[in-house]
């Protein structure tokens, strides 16, 4: 800067200049040193819980307008068959998700929507949850084994009562395919064979989406499945697996033969835009949940959507299907009131979910029984893989620590898909540190 | 100057007035109260209790709002915690800081890019806010909606930001891309998802900011250089270039040490935009984005977190350090 200058009005300048600074940089650094204190102390808010038994509260994360109205019938349902009043607190559904952790030790609802798999778990063992084994007792019979192990803590005791599910697999336009002359692939070599006749043909073979971070965990998910098997990764992903062994790399240089055929702009795209791409004939084929078909608005299009599981590799055939679970849990408060364990046992009917499907028809509803007379053979397909499914994998973000799948495995995969390199023996380290502060 | 006769008179009365001016400046003011010892004895509780209203209050905001959080983000980047129980803390001696510098990817380019970000608006924004001061100091016409519509994107929300950067860098419809005549062809430039030149593409959107902030600043502060310093200058036969570059730039010292600790802040603090864009992750890492990333939300990770956010305090403690030396130290002197 300037090397001379005049020093009696430096003074009167930096006066106001001064503090202006000093204003700022103390809200600056309030800002950033108080992220921990708020992280900790921002509690849950919402009406009053009503401890008597005629009432209940409900916290929903669902609050896109489909989701809001689908469970809003539900407690409509529910109302008007037991005649207790449920208050529902919609959140926002990030909002809700990165406040869990206050949320359930303010004072949360008496039930709230989540998920199953670890994230289920990994409360219920900190014993913020209320276990609804009562509840498992008299809707138990509506559930296959494979979600009831789905809806399970660690400690063998049930927690979820499941709402609906959707499989991943590979989504591909059936007019375009007929076109083409491609058949569906039952092998990873077939897979392989026919996106090399796809390229050849000038499309890009396998849709692909990670700028988000989470799409691409779904094809580490199934390769690492349909090459180790569905134990290892419910292992691997609760860290009784090391990342550092050859299991692991082989999933990466498996995948590293996949890679030269999922879209290179993967990066710079959300799902969305894979979608759109699927559509327009511009990709092949798209490995995502069945959600994809929310962004088909055409409905010839939509018909014309149809699906494969992930091809089979070396272990299980494609028994297991990952197909996440959304459902009801009970906070620890809520365990004592009776109205909050009818509410789960209504939601774990077909009667209940039937109310949520009659609204949100993108979602598979768990129950047995449940109405199919609505569904489109596409519907019926994703229903079937699920009842067929031998083992029902919960992607990656729900099977494993929150911290190891968005801050290790969202850049490692990333960068995997930049240069097709990964360490594993860092994200052994990683995974080492993250799970040792739980 | 009577005004040194009057002074003892009322020597426990002087910290509110007189405690602020500390050298011989603040002495002439005192000569405004001539006589009136009796009435300033009288006043002192009350003004005792407002002082301490006043210098309290702060105090206590201060305290509860920065200093207590950053010695517990200090305490907690010691410990494994998982933010739910209390007894839960575990201590950890170091392992944090050993697991950000050595295992943890995102930490060394989150650093250079930070130090890049430095660099880059350091040369190219601030000098551009300059530049725009300096041009619309001069009596041209419609100065006032130029500068309006300069300062408009420090006013703009981050989500809007987002949205006019997405149109000018989409790699399929963007601006940028249909200018170079590269939309929809396989070499178009996918100015967000790749990671050679989304960090550049980030800190232009940046400048945009940033130039306009550093031009209101400098506005003010070419307003406040006196007039008849330009005069004089002129008048030894400087040229412009001159004037400006040896008379009025030097002259606006305290507005050029106020820009140059923003500068550093803000690029210590940058994070708004490479968040829009893709939440910091692939090669837009940044340091406030990591510290967001595990101290906020599901991949909270207090422990590492806290760790990061002490690395980035200790990091701008320096320009501050910096800033507080030339004031006081000038203060001292004077």
């Amino acid at each position: 800067m300037a090397a001379n200058f005049d020093p009696s009005q430096a003074a009167s300048n930096a006066g106001p200049g001064r503090r202006t600074i000093l204003k700022t940089l103390g809200l600056g650094a309030a800002g950033l040193a108080g992220i921990p204190l708020l992280a900790a102390c921002t509690g849950g808010s919402g009406p009053a819980p009503g401890a008597s038994s005629n009432s209940l509260t409900f916290g929903s994360g669902s609050s896109d307008d489909v989701p809001k109205a689908a469970y809003k019938a539900v407690t409509d349902a529910f109302t008007k068959k037991t005649g207790i009043t449920v208050a529902t607190n919609v959140v926002p559904h990030n909002d809700f998700q990165n406040k869990i952790n206050s949320y359930l030790q303010g004072s949360p609802d008496d039930a709230f929507t989540w998920f199953a798999g670890y994230r289920m778990q990994y409360y219920a063992s900190k014993g913020l949850l209320a276990p609804v084994d009562d509840v498992w007792s008299t809707i138990g019979s509506n559930f296959s084994d494979a979600i009831k192990k789905a809806s399970t803590g660690a400690d063998g005791k049930m927690y979820l009562v499941p709402n609906y599910n959707y499989p991943w697999g590979f989504f591909y336009r059936k007019s375009f395919w007929a076109e083409k002359g491609y058949a569906v692939p039952n092998t990873f070599d077939d897979l392989k064979t026919l996106a090399t006749k796809m390229k050849a043909d000038g499309i890009i073979p396998i849709g692909f989406a990670d700028k988000d971070g989470w799409p691409a965990m779904g094809t580490f998910d199934y390769i690492n499945m349909r090459l180790n098997g569905y134990q290892f990764h419910i292992d691997l992903t609760a860290h009784k697996e090391s990342w550092d062994q050859k299991k692991v790399s082989d999933v990466f240089d498996t995948w590293k033969a996949l890679l030269p055929f999922q879209d290179p702009a993967a990066l710079g795209q959300t799902w969305q835009d894979a979608a759109k791409a699927l559509e327009a004939k511009k990709t092949g084929m798209y490995l995502l949940g069945s959600f994809v078909t929310q962004q088909f608005t055409d409905p010839t299009v939509l018909a014309d959507i149809d699906f494969f599981p992930f091809p089979e590799i070396a272990m299980e055939g494609t028994d297991a299907v990952e197909a996440p679970i959304d459902g009801l849990l009970l906070s620890k408060k809520g365990g004592d009131n009776k109205a909050a364990h009818d509410f789960l046992s209504f939601m774990g009917t077909a009667e209940g979910q039937n109310a949520y499907a009659a609204v949100d028809t993108s979602n598979i509803a768990t129950v047995k029984g449940a109405d199919t007379s609505k569904f489109t053979p596409l519907n019926k397909k994703c229903a079937d893989t699920i009842a067929n499914a031998k083992y029902i994998s919960q992607f990656f973000d729900r099977d494993a620590l929150p911290a190891m799948a968005n801050n290790v495995m969202i850049p490692a995969l990333q960068s995997f898909i930049k240069d097709g390199n990964v360490d594993v023996k860092n994200l052994e380290a990683q995974a080492k540190a993250l799970y040792a502060a739980q | 100057m009577s005004t040194t006769a009057e002074k003892p008179a009322a020597p426990d009365s002087e910290p509110g007035a007189a405690g602020r001016n500390t050298a011989g400046k603040g002495r002439s003011s005192a000569g405004r109260r001539p006589g009136k010892s009796g009435k300033v004895r009288r006043l002192t509780r009350r003004d005792k209790l407002v002082l301490a209203i006043m210098v309290g209050l702060p105090t206590l905001i201060q305290l509860l709002l920065v200093w207590l959080p950053t010695l517990f983000s200090i305490a907690l980047s010691f410990t494994r915690w998982n933010g739910l129980d209390l007894t839960d803390i575990k201590p950890a001696g170091t392992d944090n800081y050993s697991f950000v510098f050595q295992d943890y990817p995102p930490f060394w380019p989150a650093v250079q890019h930070n130090i890049l970000w430095l660099v880059f608006l350091a040369v190219i924004a601030t000098p551009l806010g300059l530049l725009l001061a300096v041009l619309l100091d001069q009596k041209i016409r419609g100065s006032k909606i130029y500068q309006s519509i300069f300062f408009t994107p420090v006013m703009l929300s981050l989500a809007l930001i987002g949205i006019i950067w997405q149109l000018f860098y989409n790699r399929d419809s963007g601006l940028l891309n249909y200018l170079l005549g590269t939309a929809g062809k396989s070499q178009a430039v996918d100015w967000f998802g790749d990671s050679n030149v989304n960090i550049w593409a980030a800190m232009v959107a940046a400048t945009w900011r940033h130039a306009g902030y550093v031009m209101i600043l400098y506005l003010a502060g070419l307003k406040g250089v006196d007039p008849s310093l330009r005069e004089a200058a002129a008048i030894d036969g400087a040229n412009a270039a001159q004037t400006f570059f040896r008379v009025v730039f030097p002259a606006m010292r305290p507005v050029n040490i106020v820009i140059v600790v923003i500068t550093i802040i803000e690029s210590l603090r940058a994070f708004d935009i490479v968040y829009v864009i893709n939440r910091g992750t692939n090669g837009l890492e940044l340091l406030s984005a990591l510290v967001i990333q595990n101290l906020v939300g599901e991949g909270q990770v207090i422990g590492v977190g806290s760790s990061l956010a002490v690395i980035l305090l200790v990091i701008s403690l320096i320009p501050i350090v910096f800033y507080l030396i030339r004031t006081f130290g000038k203060e001292g002197k004077a």
